[in-house]
C-alpha cells in the first residue's frame, strides 16, 4: 500500500496495461504531447511513443467511433474524452454503435473498448464543463458505467475495464484527481458492479457515488458528533448496479438519503430511489429523500456553484429532516 | 475491357442477377408481410456492389448501409442467411435481431449494416487502424451514400484517415438523392470526389452503372490503399431505381428522370456488351436465370423454415455472458 493522487493512480494502471498488452493504446485530445488536459497520461508518450499514445483532432464523434472499430478488430483501445460535456459529441457512436453492435449482431460482435472522462463541477468552468451526466449513460443497456471515488478504485477499474469484453465508461469527477487515497499497484482489476460500504452505521444510509462520497463521508462525521451513526454507501458501478448492497444497507438502517449531483428531475438518484421502493419499501420507516444539484445549468461564480452543487449542510440537514419528521 | 473472358462475364453477370432477383422477390415478400420493418432495395445500383467487391480479398473489412443486400450477396453471404435475416429468424445473418438494415456476418468480415446515414465511417477507421497497428496488409472498403457526404462523421472520418495514412476504402455511392433530398439541394460543392482534397486525400470517380469500369477503379484505389500509400475516396455515380425504402411516394423526382437512368440499367448493358462481344449467349442467359432463380427458391425455403429465436433469448448478448 501506498499513497497516490486519483490522477497518478490512473496513470500507473495505464502504465501497466500499456507495459502488459500490445493491444493496449490510448487516444484522445492532447492526451500526448500535452500529456492530458488533467495531466493523466502525463509521460506516457515518451515512455510507450506515438503509435500508442495518439493525440486526435478535436472529433469526439469519430475518434470515440474509431475506437468501436478498432475494439472490432482486435485492439484494446482507451478512449479519453475531455469532459462529459465533449462526451455529447460523440452519442451516436455511443448509443447507436458501442451499445448496440453485440446484440444487434445476434452476438457475433464484441466490443472491448474503454472510454474515460471527466465529470461534475466544482471548479468554477461554468454550464458547458460542469455537469453530472454519467445517470444518461446508465440508462443505456449494452454498456457498463463505473464512477471511482476514491484513487484505489481509478486504478482498479480501469484494469477491469481492460480485461473486460464490453464497453465501459469511466467517469471520473474532476476533482478527484489531485486527492489521495491508498493505492496498492500489486492489487489486480476492482469487481465492476460491486457497491461498497464505506462507514457503517445505523440510523440512515447515505447512498452516493463519485465526487460526492467524500461529502458524504463528512456529513456522516458530522451527524456523529450528535450521535447519529450513518452508513455511506458508495455505489461505484452505475451499470450494472448493486440492488443488493443498496436494500441490505436500507433494511439495516431503515432510512436512506441519496446524494447525486446530477439534476433531481429525471436523475440517477431516482433510479435508486425506485429500486428501494421495489425491493426495501416495508423496511422503510421514512420516505426516501435525495440531495441532488439545483436545476440550473451550473453558473460560473463561487457562491453560486457553490449553491448549486450538494453540500455537506445539505446532506446533514436532509437527514436530521428526516430523522424529526419519521424520528 | 478486352481482358473479360466469358468465365469472368458470367459471374459478373450471375453476381449482378442474384442481387437483382433477390430483391425483387423480397419486395414481393414485404407486400405480402413476410419482411417487415424498412426495406431499401438497391436495383439499379448491382454494378456497384459487384464490381468493387472483384477487387476486395476476403481478408478485407466491409462496412456498409442499410441498403447492404447487394454487398452482402456479392461478399458471398448465402442468399437463405440473409433472407432467413428479413423474416427475422434466428438462422438469419444476425440470428432476426437486425432485419434489412443489419447484416453482420463477422467470418466473411461483413461488419453491418448501418442505419445512421455516416455513422459507419468511424467503424470503417478504426478497423483499419487496428489493421495499421497490427502491421496487416488489409483494406477497409467502407460504402455510405451521397446523403452521409453531409454529416459531420464523413468529414471527421476522412481527415482522420488521411492524417493518420490509414488503409481505408471509402466507396461513396452516389444516387444522386439523400432520401428524397437531392445533391444539388444538399452540398454547396456537388462534386464529391473533390471533398477529398480538403484533407489530401487522392480520390477518383467512375461511372457505377458500368461493372468493368466499377472494378477497375475499385483495383486502382484498393492497390493504392494496400500499397500504404492512405485512404482513398472513389466515388461511384449510380442511381436507385426503386423509392427509397417501402414507404417512400417519389414525390422529388419526375418519372421520366428514372426512365432516362433505366436506359443505363447495368444488367442490361453489361449484358448487351457481353452478348456483342461473342462471348455470351441466349442459351446462357437462360440458365444463368434459372440457376438464379433456384438459389432464391432455396433462400425462400431457408428462411420459411427457419426457427424463431426463443423469446427467453430475449437479453442474450447485451453483454458477453461469461460462463
Amino acid at each position: 500500500m501506498s499513497k497516490m493522487t486519483y490522477r497518478d493512480a490512473i496513470r500507473s494502471a495505464l502504465r501497466e496495461a500499456l507495459r502488459d498488452d500490445p493491444r493496449v493504446f490510448l487516444m484522445g485530445e492532447d492526451v500526448g504531447g500535452y500529456g492530458g488536459a488533467f495531466k493523466v497520461s502525463h509521460g506516457l508518450l515518451e515512455e510507450f511513443g506515438p503509435e500508442r499514445v495518439r493525440d486526435t483532432p478535436l472529433s469526439e464523434n469519430t475518434f470515440l467511433g474509431a475506437g468501436i472499430g478498432a475494439a472490432l478488430g482486435g485492439m484494446r483501445p482507451v478512449v479519453e474524452i475531455m469532459t462529459v460535456n465533449f462526451a455529447l459529441l460523440a452519442l451516436d457512436q455511443i448509443v447507436n454503435n458501442a451499445a448496440t453492435l453485440r446484440h444487434m449482431s445476434g452476438g457475433q460482435l464484441s466490443v472491448p473498448l474503454v472510454v474515460r472522462m471527466t465529470t461534475g463541477g466544482g471548479r468554477q468552468l461554468a454550464a458547458q464543463h460542469s455537469h453530472s451526466l454519467e445517470g444518461w449513460f446508465a440508462h443505456i443497456p449494452g454498456i457498463k458505467v463505473v464512477a471511482p471515488a476514491v484513487a484505489a478504485d481509478a486504478r482498479g477499474f480501469l484494469l477491469a475495464a481492460l480485461r473486460d469484453p464490453d464497453p465501459v465508461f469511466i467517469f471520473e469527477h474532476a476533482t478527484l484527481y489531485p486527492v489521495e487515497g491508498e493505492v496498492d499497484e500489486r492489487a489486480g482489476p476492482a469487481e465492476i458492479g460491486r457497491a461498497l460500504v464505506r462507514r457503517s452505521g445505523d440510523a440512515v444510509s447515505l447512498i452516493t457515488y463519485g465526487g460526492t462520497l467524500g461529502k458524504a463521508l463528512q456529513a456522516a462525521d458530522e451527524l456523529a458528533v450528535d450521535g447519529v451513526e450513518a452508513e455511506v454507501v458508495d455505489l461505484r458501478s452505475l451499470r450494472p448496479l448493486d440492488t443488493e448492497t443498496i436494500l441490505a444497507s436500507v433494511s439495516k438502517t431503515h432510512r436512506a438519503v441519496i446524494v447525486d449531483e446530477g439534476w433531481r428531475t429525471c436523475s440517477f438518484a431516482a433510479e435508486v430511489s425506485a429500486r428501494i421502493m421495489e425491493g426495501g419499501f416495508y423496511s422503510l420507516d421514512a420516505p426516501v429523500a435525495r440531495v441532488c444539484s439545483a436545476e440550473v445549468p451550473m453558473p460560473y461564480a463561487k457562491h453560486m456553484e457553490d449553491a448549486a452543487l450538494p453540500q455537506v449542510p445539505a446532506i446533514v440537514d436532509a437527514v436530521k429532516a428526516m430523522l424529526v419528521s419519521h424520528g | 475491357m478486352s481482358d473479360i473472358d466469358r468465365a469472368r462475364a458470367l459471374a459478373l453477370l450471375r453476381q449482378m442477377l442474384l442481387i437483382r432477383r433477390f430483391e425483387e422477390k423480397a419486395a414481393e415478400l414485404y407486400s405480402v408481410g413476410k419482411i417487415r420493418g424498412f426495406l431499401h432495395l438497391y436495383i439499379g445500383e448491382e454494378a456497384v456492389a459487384v464490381g468493387t467487391m472483384q477487387a476486395l480479398t476476403p481478408e478485407d473489412g466491409i462496412v456498409a448501409t442499410y441498403r447492404e443486400h447487394g454487398q452482402a450477396l456479392a461478399r458471398g453471404i448465402p442468399a437463405g442467411s440473409l433472407m432467413a435475416e428479413m423474416y427475422g429468424k434466428a438462422n438469419g445473418c444476425s440470428r432476426g435481431r437486425g432485419g434489412s438494415m443489419h447484416f453482420f456476418d463477422v467470418s466473411r468480415r461483413f461488419y453491418g449494416g448501418h442505419a445512421i446515414v455516416a455513422g459507419g465511417l468511424p467503424v470503417a477507421v478504426g478497423l483499419a487502424l487496428a489493421d495499421k497497428l497490427r502491421a496487416s496488409a488489409r483494406v477497409t472498403a467502407c460504402f455510405f451514400g451521397d446523403g452521409a457526404v453531409a454529416e459531420g462523421e464523413f468529414h471527421e472520418s476522412l481527415n482522420l484517415a488521411a492524417l493518420w495514412k490509414l488503409p481505408v476504402l471509402f466507396l461513396c455511392e452516389n444516387n444522386l438523392y439523400a432520401m428524397g433530398t437531392a445533391l444539388a439541394r444538399h452540398q454547396s460543392q456537388p462534386d464529391i470526389r473533390r471533398k477529398a482534397d480538403a484533407y489530401g486525400m487522392r480520390s477518383d470517380a467512375a461511372d457505377g452503372m458500368d461493372v468493368l469500369a466499377v472494378e477497375e477503379a475499385t483495383r486502382r484505389a484498393a492497390d493504392h490503399v494496400r500499397g500504404g500509400h492512405g485512404p482513398f475516396l472513389l466515388e461511384l455515380r449510380t442511381y436507385r431505381f426503386r423509392a427509397h425504402s417501402t414507404a417512400d411516394p417519389e414525390l422529388y423526382r419526375r418519372k421520366d428522370e428514372v426512365a432516362e437512368w433505366k436506359q443505363r440499367d447495368p444488367i442490361a448493358l453489361f449484358t448487351s456488351r457481353v452478348q456483342a462481344m461473342g462471348i455470351v449467349s441466349e442459351a446462357d442467359l437462360t440458365s444463368l436465370e434459372t440457376s438464379v432463380a433456384d438459389e432464391i427458391v432455396e433462400a425462400v425455403r431457408v428462411a420459411e423454415a427457419g426457427p424463431w429465436e426463443p423469446v427467453e433469448d430475449l437479453t442474450r448478448d447485451v453483454y458477453t455472458e461469461t460462463p
